[in-house]
């Protein structure tokens, strides 16, 4: 649960960063090398969960619903082909949110990483785009995963599919980085509790993955818009089926990138106003 | 319980960690009223026998039965009348001073209008009034320990049981706990404590018995047992150098023995005024001088070959 | 006195309801002082609303009516509405009986103190238990009462349903203690998550039992969830019938020996 690994590993990082006559790493690899360190020692419960939620989420609604839904006929393609791109995009918003809330609470809080990190020659900038990096490794490795296990139960009808990967970490980032400006600021964990229930659940269930947006009620449907997920459902769904998105794919990935640039931004000064004290 | 049976009785009390036998059958006797220490070195066995008298940890052999009854039948009935303050603050992270005290009289099965009023008494009783509503993290380690004897007092035990009250406190802080733990036996509260300070067990134990590698070395009052196993008063000398043996050895005869140290030789005598002209009259002239009375320290020298708290 | 011999031959210990509750008095004093108090309490409602909607609203539109065992066809949401009473039951018990409890007990060290005082581990399982069943059943009974205002269930079965959504809190709650006593670090409780979620999707919740193949049938009728979904919508949808009785012993024995079993290994971890 620590997102990282031992105070040594962490003197070991920051010493790799530190601008010794030349400078061998950047900064921002060092911090990153730190939690890869971190996962070595945890990667496979994490590798096990990040992987078979939606493996799960896959059989258990894609499959089994799947079958009453096909039977209903309300839908234009097999219930199957439409939730797997929508998980696969899903999985990355799971990831992001599970890094960057609890974590980054505790390595303030608790764990005190960041103070450690930023007595070292460290920019507040490097430590998140370590951290990001690290985030997006994570989920390019579970939604590869994920795409792999999609393949023979014939839910991808196209090559373009392999761009889906890309479009989870697009949406793990956009979430990610307005998560850690939440983390950073918040001090309780109950907090942490309600920005998973009133944030990422809603997001995870009306963002088009199980049903079309289009069958919420009409105010809703700006709401889903606006949320970063139902942006990635559409690109994985292009991609993955070679279909239209609802909107323009380049309108699509630069409303997401928004998201990460604008999320970049106030977790650098959440970051730096909680670490000044 | 009839006048003058022991609250506390052991006899052979053995407890066992796998193939380690950390206590190694001890004999205890606790009278009502009395304060009883446990002194002794780390590693002793002082804890270990505290949490099988506190019914916390079952003996490994032997007999034991406190407030009359059997740890292992009466486990509940015994800790009912018990106030245990753990060697380790184990205080309720979560809470705050004061609902931890009344928190913690609800596990006896305490109405919450008393516990709330005891709680309120105790907190002024040890001094932390004022830090009432204070969650636990921020106060300092001598308030922590003040705030986990106060809650030893909640269920207004029969016997408190100390472990290591003061360790780790500065000296103001372990004078505060003296003289709250002094009224507390002065209120004819049975304390059993243990300590490797022996100017704490000097202080407040009416008896104790000294422990060494999980036995028993040696029982008896600080003064009896001063006086059992040392002189009445000691001569601390020193003579700037590590080679103390041959020095030591002129000493033959001044005293009633010689003890030697990795610094310092002490030389033990009744009278310590007359043994120092002895030492000079045979020519030596040591580079520091110091006459004391005896303590507990150098019963525990005499008994072990070794000082308590290690130079 | 006999649920004190009964106690002493299950868990060794005795058991007294007035301790138990100061174990879970303690978990309302902290809870109230953690902050945020009441948003955590309506956000953990929320969780088994929103599910409602989504999947039972939304896929329910794609999916049309389902058929009951008893000939009856109902829409989806009525149909999956009790068994997301039975997962929430689920979820909230084993959230608080398993990392809570094991955080409380390894980190906290919180029951070192405890044993300090006359409660027992048993009495420890009991209270920890009770204060998971004290969310449960705020989130149960909210849930029950928008069940019968949405017309899935009648008031009437509404309120036999209750005491049945509590019992599978208990059962899991009970497992959870049991589990939280045997985990080793924090890892293992991914794998826990994993395993729950599995139950989550798989106990007769989203699509009936008998439409998973013969094999995963026989598996998931050996697991709590199932008896818990089975029992909750036996109730809610007026399906009452003597079967029912069987997913009310099943969860009863495992609740009793999860509990007994959490206590034993409780002593073993902490009397030590
Ligand atoms: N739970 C345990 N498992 C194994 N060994 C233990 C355990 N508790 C204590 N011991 C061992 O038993 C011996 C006595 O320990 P104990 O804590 O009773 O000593 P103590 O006299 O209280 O020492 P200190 O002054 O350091 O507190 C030590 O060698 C210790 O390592
Ligand atoms: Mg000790």
């Amino acid at each position: 649960m620590a997102g990282g690994g031992t105070p040594a590993d962490l003197d070991a990082a920051v010493t790799a960063a530190a601008p010794q006559g030349v400078r061998a790493v950047h900064p921002a690899m060092a911090v990153l090398e730190y939690f890869l360190v971190g996962y070595k020692r945890v990667w496979r419960g994490t590798v096990f969960s990040s992987f078979a939620l939606p493996v799960l989420f896959f059989l258990g609604m894609g499959v089994a619903v799947g079958a009453y839904v096909d039977r209903g006929g309300n839908l234009d393609m097999p219930y199957l082909q439409f939730i797997a791109p929508g998980l696969l995009a899903f999985t990355g918003l799971q990831i992001a949110m599970m890094e960057s809330g609890f974590p980054v609470l505790g390595n303030f809080k608790w764990h005190k990483i960041y103070f450690g990190m930023a007595s070292a020659p460290l920019r507040v900038g490097d430590m998140l785009l370590g951290q990001l990096g690290y985030i997006s490794l994570r989920v390019l490795v579970a939604a590869t995963g994920f795409l792999l296990v999609m393949v023979p139960f014939g839910a991808i009808g196209s090559a373009w599919a392999v761009l889906t990967p890309l479009v989870a970490v697009l949406v793990g980032l956009a979430v990610a980085t307005p998560m850690f400006a939440y983390s950073a600021t918040v001090q309780s964990p109950n907090l942490m509790a309600i920005m998973f229930r009133f944030g990422m659940l809603p997001m995870m269930l009306f963002s088009g993955v199980f049903f079309p947006v289009e069958q919420l009620p009409g105010a809703l449907q700006p709401v889903a818009h606006a949320l970063p997920l139902w942006h990635g459902v559409e690109l994985s769904r292009a991609a993955a089926l070679d279909v239209n998105a609802a909107w323009p794919v380049a309108v699509h990935a630069g409303y997401l990138a928004l998201w990460c640039v604008v999320g970049f931004a106030l977790a650098r000064i959440r970051f730096i106003k909680r670490l000044a004290v | 319980m009839t006048d003058g049976a022991p609250l506390i009785s052991a006899r052979g009390l053995i407890k066992r960690f796998g193939d380690f036998t950390a206590v190694d059958g001890i004999d205890v006797d606790v009278h009502a009223g009395e304060a009883f220490g446990f002194l002794g070195p780390n590693g002793a066995g002082k804890s270990s026998t505290m949490r099988m008298i506190g019914c916390v940890s079952p003996p490994s052999g032997g007999e034991l039965r406190v407030l009359g009854m059997d740890p292992q039948r009466q486990g509940p009935d015994i800790r009912a009348r018990l106030g245990v303050c753990p060697q380790e603050d184990n205080l309720d992270q979560e809470l705050t001073a004061r609902e931890n005290l009344v928190t913690y009289a609800r596990y006896f099965g305490i109405g919450r209008k008393v516990a709330r009023q005891r709680a309120d008494e105790l907190l002024e009783f040890v001094q932390l009034s004022e830090r009432a509503g204070s969650k636990v993290e921020p106060l300092s380690g001598g308030m922590k320990r003040r705030l986990t004897i106060a809650r030893a007092l909640v269920n207004e035990p029969d016997i408190v049981m100390l472990d290591e009250p003061t360790t780790g406190l500065d000296p103001q802080a372990r004078h505060l706990v003296w003289e709250r733990l002094f009224r507390l036996k002065q209120r004819g509260t049975t304390l059993v404590l243990t300590t490797h300070y022996m100017d704490e067990a000097e202080q407040l134990c009416d008896r104790l018995v000294i422990m060494d590698g999980g036995a028993v070395a040696a029982e008896g009052s600080p003064r009896e047992l001063i006086e059992r196993y040392s002189t009445r008063e000691v001569v601390e000398l020193r003579f700037g150098t590590d080679a103390l043996e041959p020095y030591a050895s002129k000493l033959d005869g001044i005293g009633a023995r010689v003890e030697v140290l990795p610094d310092r030789i002490l030389l033990y005598a009744d009278d310590g005024d007359t043994a120092v002209p002895a030492v000079y009259e045979r020519n030596l002239t040591p580079s520091g001088v110091l006459v004391r009375r005896a303590s507990l320290e150098d019963v525990f020298l005499h008994l072990t070959g070794r000082t308590l708290v290690e130079a | 006195m006999v649920t004190t011999l009964v106690t002493r031959a299950v868990a060794g210990d005795e058991l007294r309801a007035r301790r138990a509750g100061a174990v879970t008095g303690r978990n309302v004093t902290a809870f109230r002082a953690g902050g945020a108090y009441w948003w955590l309490v309506i956000s953990g409602m929320a969780e088994p609303l929103l599910y409602l909607f989504a999947i039972g609203w939304g896929v329910g539109a794609l999916v049309g009516d389902m058929p009951l065992p008893d000939g009856r066809t109902v829409s989806y949401l009525t149909f999956l509405a009790p068994a997301l009473l039975a997962a929430a039951a689920m979820n909230g018990a084993v959230a608080e009986s398993t990392m809570n409890f094991f955080a409380k007990m390894k980190f906290a060290k919180l029951y070192d103190s405890v044993l300090n005082t006359p409660v027992t581990p048993v009495e420890i399982a009991f209270g920890e238990l009770g204060w998971a069943m004290m969310r449960g059943s705020m989130y149960s009974g909210a849930f029950l009462v928008l069940m019968a205002v949405m017309g899935v269930t009648t008031p009437a079965l509404a309120l036999v349903a209750f005491p049945a959504a509590l019992l599978v809190g208990f059962a899991f709650g009970a497992i959870g203690l049991a589990l939280a006593t045997v985990m080793r670090t924090w890892q293992d409780f991914d794998y826990m998550g994993v395993v729950q979620f599995a139950l989550f999707l798989f106990s007769g919740t989203f699509v009936p039992v008998s439409s998973y193949p013969v094999a995963m049938q026989v598996i998931v009728q050996l697991t709590p969830l199932y008896h818990g979904v089975e029992l909750v919508r036996g109730i809610t949808l007026d399906m009452l019938s003597w079967s029912l009785a069987w997913n009310v012993l099943y969860l009863v024995v495992v609740t009793l020996a999860g509990l007994a079993f959490a206590a034993r290994r409780m002593r073993k971890l902490l009397r030590k």
